[in-house]
C-alpha cells in the first residue's frame, strides 16, 4: 500500500487544457497541493496531488475523462544542502528506480513527490533511516494557518 | 422457420432454371421498353434470344451508378409512369440522386423478401418491431416496415435518433426487435448504460437487424452485449429494393441472398472478369422479378465473396460473406489500397481504446487514425501511452501495410453519429 495517491488524467496537448481540469477540480471544491504536466506530441498526462483523491478522481471521471489513481510517496526531506541527495542515494543503493520525482516547499518544509515501481518497499527503506513518508491525510499540515 | 419453405429450399437445378426463365423475361422486357438498354444491346451486338444459359449473362451490359444518374429521373422505367406506385431515391455525394421506382408488384416483392428474412430468424406475428432506420426517401425504413407488417407484427415507425423517446417506446410497447445502423447501435448501447438501463432486465428486446453500413464481428459483439440482443447482419441497397436482398439465418454464417429475385455475379472490380468461387470481388446483381425498373448487372461496388457449401438451415440460396469494403470507400495511400473496415477491425479487437474512430488523410499521404482512449488503456503514465500508441500503430501496419500515426483523444471528443457515420476525412493536398 502506498502512502499517497496521485490523480492522473489523460489530456490533449492544447491551450486551455490545464485550466479546463483545474476548473473541474475547483468546482468540486478540491484543493490542489501539487501538479505536474508531462506531454508528448498531441497528448499528455496531468498529475495532481490533493488531500482527498477519491472525489477528485470521480469529478474528472464524471466529466467523461480518463483518469487513474497512481501510487506515489510524499517524502519530507530536510530543507538543507544534501537533503534530496540522501533520499536519492538510499534508493540507488537499494536498486530502486525513480520513475518520476519533483519537489516543492511549503511552510519551510521540503516535500519530494516520488514515483517508484514499489512504493511500499521504498517507504520502508526510507523509514529505516528516519526519512518519513507522509500519509494523504497529513497533507493539510502544509496549509498556512 | 420459413415464410415460403418451397421457394427457400428449391434444389439448385430448379432454382437455376427459374433464374434463367426470369432473366430471359427481364431481358426481353428491357429490350422492348427501355431505350438505354436497347442502345447498349445494339452497341454490344446482343439480342434477347442470345441469352440461352445463365452464363450468357456475361454478354449483357453492366449498369452503373453513373447510368442511373444519367437517366434521371425516368429514363430507366420499363412501365408507363402512371403504373408506378412508389419513388425512393439513393443519395449521392454530388449532383442528382438516383431515382428508383416501384410498381405495386415491386412493393409487394420487396416486403415479401424482408418478411422472409425476418421469419428466417424466428420472428412471428407476435413480435413488436421498432424501426430505427430513417424514414423518407431512403429505402431502409419503409421496405422493412412493409415486411414486418406482412408478417403481422406491430410496427412502431420511430425512425432514428432521439434516444430518450426510443427508450420510452421500447419500454411502454415491449418492443422485441429493432432495425438500425451499427453506429446508432453502438450509440444506443452507451445511452442505455449511461441511463442505468439493463436491457435484459428492463426491456423485452430479443433481436436487432443491423445494416446500411458495413461493420465488423467485434461491432456485432459489442451491440449484442450492450443491447442484450441477437444481432443479425443484413444486406441491401436502394438500387435492389433496399433491405431484404440478403439476410442471415439463425446460424449467422453469411447472408442468404434471395436468388429467385436476384442473379449474383462476383467480379474483379478492375478487370470485370469473374473471380474463382469463394474469392473476394465486387458483387454484381441483376434483378429477376422487378417490374417498374429492372436493372441488368448492377455494379454494387461492394466487395464480398460467396460462402461455398450448403447451410445447416436447409436454404439453398447462397450466402454472402460480410461486406469487407466498398470499392468507392477504398482509400489509396502511398499506393496501397486500404478499406476503412480493415482499420475498424483492428481497433475493435484492441482493449484500451473506444468504439469511435476517425481516419484523416492530410498533406502528402499522411494517414492518422484518431481513436478515443478508454480507462483500460491508461495507467497514469505518459511513457506507457507512447508505448501503447506505437503498439497500436504496428498492429495497424500489419493489417493495412502502411504505418499510420495513432492519435489518442479523450472519450467523447469524436463526433457521435446517430445515422451513417463519417469515418474518413480526406484533406490531402494532391
Amino acid at each position: 500500500m502506498s502512502d499517497v495517491k496521485l490523480v492522473a488524467v489523460f489530456a490533449e496537448n492544447k491551450p486551455g487544457q490545464v485550466a479546463h481540469f483545474t476548473r473541474i477540480l475547483a468546482r468540486a471544491n478540491i484543493n490542489i497541493r501539487w501538479v505536474a504536466v508531462a506531454s508528448t506530441g498531441p497528448f499528455g498526462v496531468m498529475k495532481f496531488l490533493v488531500s482527498d483523491p477519491a472525489p477528485a478522481y470521480s469529478a474528472l471521471k464524471n466529466e467523461g475523462y480518463v483518469a487513474k489513481l497512481v501510487d506515489a510517496l510524499a517524502v519530507e526531506v530536510p530543507d538543507k544542502p544534501g537533503g534530496l541527495h540522501a533520499v536519492a542515494d538510499l534508493l540507488a543503493q537499494n536498486d530502486i528506480n525513480l520513475d518520476n520525482a519533483s519537489g516543492f516547499i511549503a511552510n519551510n518544509r521540503a516535500i519530494m513527490v516520488l514515483e517508484v515501481p514499489d512504493a511500499a518497499k521504498a517507504r520502508d527503506i526510507l523509514a529505516k533511516v528516519g526519512i518519513r513518508s507522509l500519509k494523504q491525510e497529513e497533507l493539510p499540515v502544509f496549509d498556512r494557518a | 422457420m420459413y415464410l415460403d419453405p418451397q421457394c427457400e429450399t428449391l434444389d439448385r437445378d430448379t432454382l437455376e432454371r427459374l433464374q434463367l426463365h426470369r432473366l430471359q423475361a427481364t431481358v426481353r422486357r428491357v429490350a422492348a421498353h427501355v431505350q438505354f438498354y436497347r442502345q447498349k444491346f445494339a452497341d454490344l451486338n446482343v439480342q434477347p434470344e442470345d441469352i440461352r444459359s445463365l452464363a450468357d449473362v456475361r454478354r449483357l451490359p453492366f449498369t452503373t451508378s453513373a447510368d442511373l444518374r444519367a437517366n434521371y429521373p425516368t429514363g430507366l422505367l420499363a412501365v408507363p409512369y402512371d403504373a408506378t406506385l412508389r419513388l425512393h431515391t439513393s443519395s449521392g455525394t454530388t449532383g442528382k440522386p438516383k431515382a428508383l421506382f416501384f410498381s405495386r408488384h415491386d412493393v409487394d416483392n420487396a416486403a415479401e423478401l424482408c418478411a422472409r428474412s425476418f421469419v428466417m430468424t424466428g420472428i412471428t406475428r407476435k413480435d413488436v418491431f421498432q424501426n430505427m432506420m430513417t424514414y423518407g426517401m431512403f429505402t431502409g425504413a419503409l421496405v422493412t416496415h412493409y415486411g414486418a407488417e406482412k408478417i403481422g407484427c406491430l410496427v412502431i415507425p420511430s425512425g432514428p435518433g432521439n434516444s430518450e423517446r426510443q427508450l420510452m417506446l421500447m419500454q411502454d410497447f415491449r418492443t422485441t426487435f429493432i432495425h438500425l445502423t451499427p453506429s446508432y447501435g453502438l450509440y444506443l448501447s452507451t445511452f442505455l448504460e449511461k441511463h442505468g438501463i439493463d436491457p435484459r432486465r428492463d426491456l423485452a428486446l430479443r433481436k436487432a437487424f443491423v445494416g446500411a453500413e458495413p461493420y465488423t464481428e467485434e461491432t456485432r459483439r459489442k451491440i449484442e452485449e450492450g443491447l442484450g440482443v441477437d444481432v443479425y447482419n443484413s444486406y441491401g441497397l436502394s438500387e435492389m429494393n433496399g433491405p431484404g436482398v440478403a439476410f442471415e439465418c439463425v446460424h449467422k454464417h453469411g447472408m442468404h441472398l434471395w436468388e429467385d429475385h436476384f442473379l449474383i455475379e462476383i467480379i474483379h472490380p478492375q478487370t470485370d472478369e469473374p473471380v474463382p468461387d469463394g474469392e473476394s470481388g465486387e458483387l454484381v446483381l441483376t434483378t429477376l422479378c422487378r417490374e417498374a425498373m429492372p436493372l441488368l448487372r448492377y455494379r454494387t461496388r461492394d466487395i464480398t465473396c460467396l460462402i461455398p457449401g450448403p447451410c445447416a438451415c436447409g436454404r439453398t440460396h447462397r450466402r454472402l460473406d460480410r461486406i469487407t469494403g466498398r470499392s468507392d470507400d477504398m482509400l489509396i495511400v502511398r499506393g496501397v489500397n486500404i478499406y476503412p473496415q480493415q482499420i475498424e477491425r483492428v481497433l475493435m479487437a484492441q482493449p484500451g481504446v473506444g468504439r469511435n474512430y476517425v481516419i484523416t488523410l492530410a498533406g502528402y499521404d499522411e494517414l492518422t487514425v484518431k481513436v478515443e482512449l478508454s480507462e483500460a488503456g491508461f495507467d497514469g503514465q505518459v511513457e506507457n501511452l507512447v508505448k501503447f500508441q506505437g503498439q497500436l500503430a504496428d498492429k495497424l501496419r500489419a493489417e493495412i501495410l502502411i504505418k499510420p500515426q495513432v492519435q489518442f483523444l479523450p472519450p467523447g471528443s469524436l463526433p457521435v453519429s446517430e445515422g451513417k457515420a463519417r469515418r474518413v476525412i480526406d484533406e490531402r493536398t494532391m
